[in-house]
């Protein structure tokens, strides 16, 4: 394979890269010569790789994460890594170790996040076609934020070998470009099954977006329009539906009663995951160094607390809390039961509409700061948890702006029907171009 | 699911206060703690002698390799590395399950034990908790009164974790190194009910349980640390037990742990009787609690009591889906297992149950008879490896791998034909075998009767043996003609020196009888 080099210099005034790959090699394929940027929690091969966490300073992994390998296969070159809110622990990439990303559209707010960076790239048009990873919104609240697409693929069509685990029963890597086609064209690469991963599921993407939504039915649940989410962009969200209607779909309006429950599920979840993925930093085997001259526990225990930074922290000890003796029943077992109930509803809804649609985000991107109280920043998160729970595709497309930032269309489909949802981003994509 | 009322082992009956209460029953009459049975539970980790690890291509095969050489990502424990079942571990498991009676659950689970140390390199343990790959079976053993039946708890699957390395010794090391060739490797955990009574029941047991799984081809016995026990002892009186059940409310358990040999669990159990014989002698209450066992002195001492234990905070693993292999089961063909190879053994060869068992306690010696029994007198054949071949090489602590069946078939039909006594095949054995030991060429045992002159004759030199000692020992002679008994044993003892051994001596014996009785005559 031949193999050739791009001159890769971003104008990054946005702080999208955690480290960038100024002189990347690229092969042929179907992506030849395409700089890709990686979020900073995708194993990179020799490329430092740190998940926005100073626990990770300097870490370089030995090996390429399954969707990495696929790339550079079909002729990618790795532009670099970008930053992300630590471990994904966040909504607006101001949690990152090192230094928070901004929203290239208004350098006073934030990119969204986990996987701002890669949004903010995109968005700068320093890269095309990046790689996030949305554990509860992480690839679609930045898209949205930003003004681009972003897929959170169904939970198993794209491996996680190689994923530096934040919540492993909730997260997908999933593409993020400018347009619905390129998005595609980024899943079509990354789509498929690895033996590597056992919940990875024999489903490539071999799929080609198309505008006809003739006849499909779109259910759009109240819960979606109710408090909290912002009016200005709740009516942005039903003009879009509105537009799909005019192509030809039918608009049913529906419930979704387990989303009730979907926040206190989702955190419980994802802490208590978290809680024990992360329990390994312990500066023994990469990273910067546990100090050898104390007793293991002590040098331990100082790495964890200084090198973690505070959300993280925060999320270890509420997810070992759920996780204990005497309180697993009520909180971790409790979770998993919501969580059910979450799925059962798109279950019974999926019985009768073939996608379902509402707006991202309750509210345009928040100004730096705005979000210093980590429960005000988790109520955010409301609209797009509900698909990690259920391992539901989701889009974000953008549809129109409110006060100038960008608004997202959500679009949610029935498990492996990643398709139908890229169709329908793209119809209503196509009749506003 | 109630994750609070899980116990991996039953047996721990009570809390500490409620011990006091056992004591101040008995208080009336001072305790007799002599009278006091033992209960004895354990929990076995074997590692599957798999090729590859549990949850990666790594090889297994790393006893002689450098430190951190058979790793890769996944058993490195590095960031974003997956875990992936090895469906030969699973195959491995499902044959002890099948072997051991238990009852395959439909589907079970893989959950993350959670606790920190450094030679656990994703601070977990993916093992098995709420949902084990199967339950309730039982093993049959030797017991102190005859044949019993020890119930099998659970058997779960779970990897290995590294190992520390201390140079110079634990405790003159300033600094711990560790090595992650060991973590991943597939180990086996299985749990009994409290149905042992007596250390040696408890080794009995794991004797039977090694043997079992040799046959079943899953486990090396021979590799080092292959086998690791914790086993859970209390004493209650007599009979109390057996009545009660799990619900008793009688003295604590202790759980010993860091047994790593058979001989240590006798040893470490032993111990342990005479320890809280001592307590409940001096009216203290026995304090539920985890000791160590420290081989190297045969003791075991305490260390963090049961309150303090840490909180493994389980939770299904989210990177493996559920094992579904019930069915699985069903197309395992187990191999012939000790109890049927033994009766096989009495049936079809011969031999005494005694020796039959003694064959058939391990695969590798089991082989090798079958080897020599189908090349020679089968009985026979029992009679000199059961007892004098296994005695010679323990004595030298070679194992029968050491040698070939082809010379114990010779020497078995040298002593059949009476080429060869018996007294001077047991010379050829320990000839062969102190070869072996210095390394020397192997000698086949006409070699060695050869070289030593050790052959049989029938009636060659006897009769000339025999007049010589008759001239040569008058005063024997006469003291044998007066009736003396102890006459004739010497006079036996000068004619084998003089044949050194080479005649069979029952002929010797009924010779020289004649030849001493024919001369009065």
């Amino acid at each position: 394979m031949a193999h050739s080099r791009l001159s890769f210099t971003p104008d990054d005034r946005v702080n999208a890269f955690l480290t960038t790959c100024p002189e990347p090699e690229y092969g042929t394929g179907r992506l030849e010569g395409l700089a890709i940027a990686i979020k900073d929690n995708i194993s990179t091969k020799g490329i430092r790789t740190t998940a926005g966490s100073r626990i990770l300073e300097g870490y370089v992994p030995p090996y390429d994460a399954h969707v990495v390998s696929l790339l550079l296969a079909e002729g990618a070159a790795i532009a670099g890594k970008t930053n992300m809110d630590e471990f994904g622990m966040g909504t607006t990439t101001e949690n990152s170790g090192y230094g928070p990303t901004l929203n290239p559209l208004d350098t006073g707010r934030v990119p969204g996040g986990s996987s701002g960076g890669s949004a903010a790239a995109v968005a700068a048009g320093m890269v095309r076609m990046a790689l996030g990873s949305d554990t509860g919104g992480s690839i679609r609240c930045p898209a949205a934020f930003c003004g681009i697409v972003g897929l959170k693929p169904t939970y198993g069509r794209v491996s996680r070998y190689g994923l530096i685990a934040y919540a492993n029963s909730l997260e997908q890597i999933g593409p993020m470009a400018r347009t619905v086609g390129e998005t595609s064209r980024l899943m079509q690469v990354i789509a498929g099954y690895d033996p590597r991963d056992s919940t990875s599921i024999e489903q490539p993407y071999c799929h080609t977006p198309d505008k006809n939504i003739q006849g499909r039915r779109i259910g759009v649940p109240e819960e979606f329009f109710g408090a909290g989410v912002d009016p200005a962009v709740a009516a942005k969200a039903w003009e879009a539906i509105e537009v799909l209607e005019k192509k030809g779909a039918e608009i049913v309006t529906c419930r979704m009663p387990g989303m009730a429950y979907a926040l206190a599920a989702y955190y419980v979840t994802c802490m208590s995951e978290a809680s024990s993925n992360l329990a390994r930093f312990d500066g023994v085997r990469y990273g910067p160094a546990a100090d050898t001259k104390k007793p293991w526990h002590e040098a331990f225990q100082e790495r964890r607390g200084t090198s973690f930074g505070k959300e993280v922290r925060r999320r270890i000890m509420l997810g070992t809390f759920a996780l204990s003796s005497g309180y697993y029943g009520k909180y971790y077992a409790k979770a998993q039961a919501a969580r059910q109930q979450v799925k059962l509803d798109f279950i019974r809804l999926y019985k009768e509409v073939d996608v379902l649609a509402g707006p991202t985000m309750p509210t345009i991107a928040f100004r730096l700061g705005e979000k210093a109280d980590p429960l005000s920043m988790y109520l955010s998160d409301i609209l797009t948890v509900p698909a990690n729970l259920a391992g539901v595709p989701a889009i974000s497309v953008p549809c129109g702006t409110v006060d100038g930032m960008p608004v997202g269309l959500q679009i949610m489909g029935r498990h492996f029907e990643d398709e139908a949802v890229i169709d329908t981003a793209f119809a209503y994509e196509q009749a506003v171009v | 699911m109630n994750m609070e009322n899980m116990t991996a082992v039953p047996i721990a009956g009570s809390r500490s206060e409620q011990s006091a209460g056992y004591i101040s029953q008995a208080a009336g009459s001072p305790p007799h703690p002599e009278a006091d049975e033992t209960i004895i539970g354990l929990e076995v980790h074997c590692q599957l002698d798999t090729a590859t690890k549990l949850f990666c291509a790594c090889s297994t095969d790393y006893r002689s390799d450098g430190p951190n050489t058979h790793t890769c990502p996944v058993c490195l424990g590095l960031p974003g590395a997956l875990p992936k079942i090895n469906r030969k571990a699973v195959e491995f498991a499902l044959r002890v399950a099948k072997a051991l009676n238990c009852e395959v659950l439909l589907e079970s689970v893989f959950s993350r034990k959670n606790y920190f140390y450094p030679d656990l390199d994703k601070a977990f343990q993916i093992s098995q908790y709420d949902k084990p790959l199967a339950v309730g079976g039982y093993l049959v053993i030797e017991g102190d009164k005859g044949e019993k039946m020890v119930r099998i708890t659970r058997v779960h699957m779970e990897e290995d974790p590294g190992r520390l390395v201390h140079k110079g010794g634990v405790d003159r090391a300033r600094y711990s190194l560790v090595d992650y060739n060991r973590a991943g490797i597939p180990l086996i955990e299985i749990v009994t009910e409290p149905d042992m009574r007596s250390p040696k029941e408890a080794r009995r047991f794991l004797n039977k349980l090694r043997v079992t799984l040799e046959y079943l081809s899953v486990f090396d016995s021979d590799k080092e640390g292959s086998l690791r026990v914790d086993a859970n002892i209390s004493l209650q009186p007599e009979g109390w037990f057996d009545r009660e059940k799990k619900s008793y409310k009688g003295r604590n358990r202790v759980e010993v742990k860091n047994i790593s040999s058979y001989k240590g669990v006798e040893k470490a159990l032993t111990f342990e009787i005479t320890r809280q014989r001592n307590v409940i002698r001096k009216g203290h209450p026995i304090e539920q609690a985890t000791r160590h066992f420290v081989e190297t002195q045969g003791i075991t001492t305490a260390s963090r009591s049961k309150e303090e234990e840490q909180d493994y905070r389980y939770f299904p693993e989210p990177d493996l889906c559920p094992l579904r292999v019930s069915s699985w089961v069903e197309q395992i063909d187990l191999p012939e297992l000790p109890d049927a190879r033994r009766a096989r053994f009495i049936g079809q060869y011969g031999c005494s149950p005694n020796h039959a068992r003694t064959l058939t306690g391990d695969l590798k010696l089991a082989d090798f008879y079958e080897k020599v029994a189908g090349n020679a007198d089968p009985a026979l054949s029992a009679t000199w490896v059961a007892d004098t071949l296994i005695g010679e090489l323990n004595y030298r602590d070679l194992g029968i791998g050491s040698v070939t069946p082809s010379h114990i078939i010779e020497l078995v039909n040298l002593v059949k034909s009476k080429t060869l006594t018996d007294k001077n095949a047991i010379d050829v054995i320990r000839a062969i075998l102190d070869g072996i030991l210095q390394k020397q060429p192997a000698e086949t045992p006409s070699q060695v009767v050869k070289r030593l002159d050790l052959g049989a004759t029938d009636s060659g030199i006897a009769p000339a043996a025999i007049a010589d000692v008759i001239r040569e020992q008058p005063q024997a002679v006469a003291d044998y003609e007066s009736g003396k008994k102890e006459a004739f044993m010497f006079l036996i003892g000068q004619v084998m020196k003089k044949t050194r051994g080479k005649a069979d001596p029952a002929e010797l014996n009924a010779m020289l009888r004649d030849a001493l009785d024919g001369r009065g005559q």
